[in-house]
């Protein structure tokens, strides 16, 4: 172990240690402060005989002479064994629950390795969380990467939390595990959480990694790594199928620029670091299914845009490494529609393989393309009854609009605690299908018209 | 190999002290795990070197091995089939050997040396033959003939010349070149960075067809041309890009995923060996190399990859094939440049992009076209290149997009509000353009038809003409239009839901011949012809939209190529009828 007591100086969450020597990059650290207390850090930087040393607790207490630096010879770890879960830990990887320790049977590099593009597996298990907005219209599938694209005050922990509790894959008795990773979040959202998972049984799959709001920021470029190196241990190694949420990226992505600023470093977008994209890429692009191997990590990143706007660099880098997006709408919500999804905007890039015979109904594409279709109709002619006046509209125009507001009401619209199988949900849309006239109905095969509109007439 | 030191490591990015004599893009080993990187800059005996692995562990002091040599291609039978990550690695033998993830230090040579190949010589003993000629030739898949060349700066009479089972570094041939006797196998090596030589470029003149009508009809692209496709996430660029990669009539695709989703390489690698070639009946995968540096690969190799992607895409041109490149997505290469200049701390350019982007851009692009390749028998060859591009934000004043928009022909502006109204390919008509009509024309007043030039100008008008009368429509309401006008409406929407819009996944519409194309084409504005016709005498509105006919021209799309012959019953029906 080699100590140092040469910090020379200290900004924000780094610090220079000068004189150091047979220090590698990226390298896990101990810095032992004139009380005794000892905070983490890693390298990052090292030029020479210098290391620059991010402090994830933060820095406040810190002096400079007589601090010790302890460079511990590895890079950051997370122990790992099946005691994990049901546990409850901060942004270190220790016991934020009152338990004891976890006495590791392995320790995983908390960065991880990249998933060999050639071991992947094609996600293609349709995931029914019961919620009709996405079972229908945007259907997740296991091992796909789907953020919730939310806004302050849009209800999006309790669209994640209701996810959670009914997710499941048809016809099969596992359940999943969840492994939730939350930063900066208040201590009312935590609790709710916890509480939920409490309440529905969920806490005994759950391994929770949390950073509340008034802990250090720093701590939370851990957090989703964290929790995804015990996501992988729990898929890849102990075969579970693991639901990952991560609650709120945005947050995580304002300490990425906070050490980035405090390295003085080129900014890229509104002070957002250059390698924000890949940064954020290595995060999520774990998620994935691996051939071979029966475990799966499904990943659900919340993110709330700032002034909804989901051009800011934030949900602009996530939806480019995403694999779609879930997008909570402040108008739906306003109008007080639960789930607040608007589905126009939303988008699975991996459900046409996951949907359809043998996995939900055979009707399920055709009819999700044309829900699609004449929900956007509707819109648009709800845009133009607003610029012209109703009387505007012609009469196919005003069965549109009629439709996209029964859509809202009686497909996306339904109770927080309520669990609609895939079939209830196909059945309602071929219900509201009804009143568009017949000739209209262009994206749906006439087969599945004899069968199930007259289905929905019964 | 000489002794340098390392004295420091930011990232992605190590200098390291010693390295006099070393050259500009040399390769040098990193530390004792042998890791891979490139030097991009020098100062007396310091050398900035981009690693193209993750550095966690690495620290001052560590060794470099300089070896003197640029980061090059391997190049030889085995290409084919193959998915490689950006620095050639192939990523198949990798997972065998290491498993499913990819673990740092690995050093794979990217063709196989074990595996014997068939080759038959083209040319006889006693024979001149200089740089370029064709050696002879190895079966490599049942769609490619892989043609082993004379290698660059040989000259000579052809003294031994075998056939039969070879390994790719046997000696297959003996030629005397300049007094010497030089040996020659079957693998080449070529630097990415370097563009290889041709005996003279051409003006592209035949088109690449992709069986995507938005692009045949309106927006062609030409063989040996550049194209770009830039849009926000979420309007298809990919699935854009797969299509052409399966239909494109390009001897040879080479695909580079460079920053992209794991998932989409998962997807492309699941379905290319599923589909068949039309004409031969074999798995696509027989004529497409793969390149595959997801986003959370190592940055640096994500920048080399499009390098070694175009390298081994303008080695299969030199051997006179019609190669089609497809990049997805230029943006993560610049993104990767910008990360590598800003750890350089060099000053920079427009939103953090390095002041040489546009540059390195140009240069890539410049490496497509159609060329007379080296040898006696001036084959033609082509490169052709679509890059995506992904604008943040979708702004197209992004500094990479104009970069590119400067040096390529072909402009493919991808539309949010089309891709989220579910109209796909979501190219918008009224902002792309070609710039290939013209070298086109020939080619298409040949092999299909004149009349498709007038149709298309036809069908360009109605779509300007559209946009136009739904601006007046939006401010004084449509009654204030003529019933003419209301008509051209009516074809204008059916131009884009039965014609522009296709279903990449409806096993007939994926893909539509130019025959095909210009056949419905025809039929949907005779029909247009008809109905004006009739409007004119004295039907009404109502009556003409609701002519059974529209019906069947609604469901053009769904006519099998091999019943095309049903489009002249339906012309003969649309006479009958005035």
């Amino acid at each position: 172990m080699r100590e140092y007591l040469t910090i020379s100086h200290i900004s924000g969450p780094l610090v220079i240690v000068e004189k150091v020597s047979e220090v590698k990059y990226a390298e896990l650290v101990e810095v032992e402060f004139l009380d005794g207390r000892i905070r983490r850090g890693s390298v990052l930087e090292v030029d020479k005989d210098k290391a620059l040393v991010q402090i994830y607790e933060g820095t406040s207490g810190l002096d400079i002479p007589a601090s010790k630096v302890r460079f511990l010879g590895r890079t950051q770890t997370l122990g790992l064994s099946r005691e994990i879960i049901g546990r409850v830990f901060d942004g270190q990887g220790n016991p934020r629950d009152g338990g004891p320790q976890i006495i590791p049977e392995l320790r995983l590099d908390i960065h991880g390795f990249p998933i060999n593009p050639q071991a992947r597996d094609y996600p293609c298990e349709f995931i029914q969380t019961g919620i009709s907005a996405i079972d229908g219209m945007n259907p997740l599938v296991r091992g796909q990467k789907l953020p919730l694209f939310s806004g302050a005050g849009l209800p999006h922990a309790r669209i994640t939390a209701q996810i959670v509790r009914q997710a499941r894959v048809l016809g099969s008795q596992e359940g999943f595990a969840v492994v939730l990773g939350a930063m900066g979040i208040t201590f009312e959202e935590a609790d709710f959480f916890i509480s939920d998972f409490n309440r529905t049984g969920a806490i005994e799959k759950l391994v929770a990694f949390i950073n509340l709001a008034d802990e250090p920021a720093i701590e939370r470029i851990s957090i989703p790594r964290l929790a995804l190196t015990c996501a992988e241990y729990l898929a890849f190694n102990l075969e579970m199928h693991v639901l990952v949420i991560l609650i709120d990226m945005s947050l995580y992505c304002e300490s990425l620029r906070e050490v980035s600023s405090a390295r003085k470093e080129i900014p890229g977008r509104r002070g957002y670091p250059g390698y924000m994209y890949t940064d954020l890429a290595t995060i999520y692009e774990r998620a994935g299914r691996i051939k071979g191997k029966a475990g799966s990590i499904t990943l659900i990143p919340v993110l709330s845009m700032p002034e909804d706007d989901k051009t800011h660099p934030i949900p602009d880098l996530t939806g480019y490494i995403t694999e779609g997006q879930i997008m909570v709408s402040r108008e739906l919500h306003r109008k007080g529609i639960y789930p607040p999804i608007d589905v126009l905007p939303s988008l699975s890039r991996l459900k046409d393989k996951g949907i359809g015979i043998g996995k939900t109904r055979q009707d399920h594409a055709d009819l999700l393309n044309q829900l699609y279709a004449c929900y956007a109709k509707g819109k648009e002619a709800r845009e133009l009854a607003i610029i012209l006046g109703e009387a505007a509209l012609s009469d196919l125009d005003r069965i549109y609009l009629e439709f996209s507001e029964r859509f809202e009401q009686e497909f996306v619209n339904q109770a927080e605690n309520e669990e609609r199988s895939i079939q209830q949900t196909l059945d309602i849309g071929w219900n509201l299908l009804r009143m568009i006239p017949r000739r209209e109905l262009k994206r749906i095969s006439e087969e599945f018209i004899k069968k199930y509109l007259k289905e929905a007439d019964r | 190999m000489k002794e340098a030191r390392i004295i420091k490591v930011a990232g992605p990015l190590v200098v390291a002290e010693g390295c006099l004599g070393a050259k500009m893009y040399d390769m040098v080993r990193v530390s004792q795990d042998r890791l891979i990187g490139e030097i991009i800059e020098l100062k007396r005996d310091l050398a900035s070197i981009q690693v193209y692995e993750e550095t966690a562990g690495i620290g001052p002091n560590d060794p470099v091995y300089l070896t003197g040599e640029p980061l090059s291609c391997e190049l030889g039978p085995g290409l084919i089939g193959s998915v490689y990550d950006g620095i050639q690695r192939p990523l198949d033998i990798l997972r065998l050997k290491y498993g499913d993830f990819v673990v740092k230090g690995i050093n794979l040579p990217a063709l196989d040396r074990q595996k014997t190949w068939y080759f038959k010589p083209k040319v006889s003993r006693n024979e001149l033959v200089e740089e370029g000629d064709i050696l002879g030739e190895v079966e490599e898949t049942a769609l490619v003939t892989h043609r082993v060349l004379v290698p660059l700066g040989i000259k000579g009479r052809v003294l031994e010349i075998y056939e039969g089972e070879f390994k790719i570094d046997d000696t297959v041939a003996k030629i005397e070149s300049e007094g010497k006797v030089l040996e020659i196998n079957m693998s080449r090596k070529w630097p990415v960075r370097k563009g290889r030589p041709v005996k003279e470029r051409l003006s592209p003149n035949e088109p690449l067809v992709t069986g995507q009508r938005v692009i045949d009809t309106l927006f062609p692209i030409a063989k040996g041309g550049s194209g770009c496709i830039p849009g926000p996430f979420g309007s298809g660029k990919t699935v854009f890009l797969h299509e052409v990669a399966k239909w494109s009539n390009a001897d040879i695709i080479v695909y580079c995923a460079c920053g992209e989703r794991g998932n989409e390489v998962a997807d492309l690698l699941l379905t290319l060996p599923e589909l068949k070639d039309p004409s031969t009946g074999r798995p696509l995968l027989e004529r497409t190399v793969v390149i595959a540096n997801t986003s959370n690969m190592p940055v640096a190799a994500r920048e080399a990859s499009v390098y070694t992607a175009i390298t081994i895409a303008e080695y299969f041109r030199d051997m006179g094939y019609a190669v089609a490149l497809m990049a997805d997505s230029t943006s993560r290469w610049a993104e990767a440049l910008r990360e590598i200049s800003g750890r350089l701390q060099e000053m920079p350019g427009e939103e953090g992009y390095p002041a040489y982007l546009s540059t390195r851009i140009a240069q890539f692009y410049e490496r497509a076209g159609k060329v007379v390749c080296l040898g006696k028998e001036k084959r033609l060859g082509s490169l052709t290149v679509m890059g995506a591009v992904s604008p943040p934000g979708g702004d197209l004043s992004c500094p990479v997009v104009q970069a590119t928009l400067r040096v390529v022909k072909v402009f493919w502006s991808l539309d949010d509000r089309l891709a989220s109204a579910r109209h796909f390919p979501a190219i918008n008509w009224l902002l792309s353009y070609s710039l290939y009509h013209q070298n086109l024309k020939e080619f298409i007043k040949k092999h299909i038809s004149e009349e498709f030039l007038s149709l298309k100008k036809e069908l360009m008008r109605i779509l300007e003409e559209e946009a136009e009368l739904l601006e007046i429509a939006r401010l004084v309401g449509i009654e204030s239009l003529s019933l003419q006008e209301r008509l051209l409406l009516e074809t204008a929407k059916s131009i884009r839901e039965d014609f522009l819009h296709q279903n990449a996944f409806h096993p007939i519409d994926t893909y539509s011949s130019l025959r095909k194309q210009y056949l419905m084409l025809k039929s949907l504005l005779m029909l247009h012809k008809v109905a004006s016709q009739l409007l004119d005498k004295g039907f009404s509105l109502k009556e003409v939209l609701e002519l059974p006919i529209r019906e069947k021209i609604f469901r053009l799309k769904y006519i099998p190529e091999d019943r095309l012959e049903e489009f002249k019953d339906l012309e003969e029906e649309l006479e009958k009828l005035l």
